[in-house]
């Protein structure tokens, strides 16, 4: 089992690399995706399965995907280009060939895992929502609060005032 | 199921809030920054796993709950603050914001 460990910590640690370190930002956006994949991975070795799941879905699927819209939507103008350079295999090979590793790691691990009998040490989502509505049911009322706070935040700094003019125009009479 | 001493799990998490860590001194674009800080906060939700797992609580999980709460609303105020600031600046160079910097 330990070995599953290591490769997914070595994709995690590598693609965290390429993340932090890469020029565009789309490249990098898509490490840092492959990074929460592979710690994924690991919650999943961690008997944590249920933790695993919300990482994939909300962290690589939410949370990077508005981080990937917003990054697409600041620059407009590339969009042709880029769809150009998508096509070509040099883009998505690394980050690709990362996702199969990890892939195959996740599948021998469920099989290994699957010939040992699991006892009942392993936390189950029940005891976690039993432990999230008793223990922390103020903690849960105070999230709520922050992330009420967070989207009346959003849709105030997101809300812009309303244009008379296409800013295209405005930007020629700026310039004549 | 792991049989992996418990420090070389804490150093796996540690070397990626290092890495969140660097990425944020280091890059000056807004937009790394903000991934870099996502790096950070996993790697915090990483340990509290982890410690759940050694322990067998199922505390640990709680709180990863949380720290994804919170994430979502750092990330979410965090692209809106981003998106205005390129409308205003039409840069993302954090250095380039500096209207609120005092010359002495």
């Amino acid at each position: 089992m330990n070995i599953f460990f290591y490769i997914a910590a070595t994709v995690a640690i590598i693609s965290t690399i390429m993340a932090i370190s890469g020029r565009n930002a789309i490249h990098a956006l898509l490490f840092l995706i492959l990074s929460f994949l592979a710690i994924s991975v690991v919650f999943y070795l961690l008997d944590a399965p249920f933790i695993a799941a919300l990482e994939v879905i909300i962290y690589a699927g939410a949370i990077m995907v508005l981080f990937i819209f917003v990054t697409m939507m600041l620059n407009v103008g590339l969009e042709r280009k880029m769809e150009n350079k998508w096509l070509n295999p040099r883009m998505w090979i690394v980050p690709g060939l990362l996702a199969a590793i990890l892939l195959f790691d996740l599948i021998l691990a469920l099989k290994v895992s699957r010939t040992i009998p699991v006892g009942n040490q392993v936390i189950q989502p029940k005891q976690v929502g039993i432990s999230l509505f008793s223990t922390y049911l103020l903690a849960v009322e105070m999230t709520a609060i922050l992330l009420m706070t967070g989207v009346i935040g959003a849709y105030h700094l997101g809300s812009q005032k309303k244009k008379v003019m296409h800013r295209f125009l405005e930007k020629k009479i700026k310039t004549c | 199921m792991l049989t992996i001493p418990l420090e070389i799990q804490i150093l796996f998490a540690g070397i990626l809030f290092l890495l969140g860590l660097i990425g944020v001194l280091v890059r000056r674009n807004i937009i790394f920054m903000l991934m870099s800080i996502e790096v950070m906060l996993n790697s915090a939700g990483l340990v509290f796993i982890i410690a759940g797992s050694h322990w067998k609580q199922p505390d640990g999980q709680v709180m990863f709950i949380f720290i994804l709460a919170v994430a979502a609303v750092e990330v979410s105020i965090g692209l809106a603050l981003i998106l205005q600031v390129y409308h205003h600046y039409k840069t993302l160079d954090a250095d380039a914001i500096n209207k609120l910097k005092d010359t002495i």
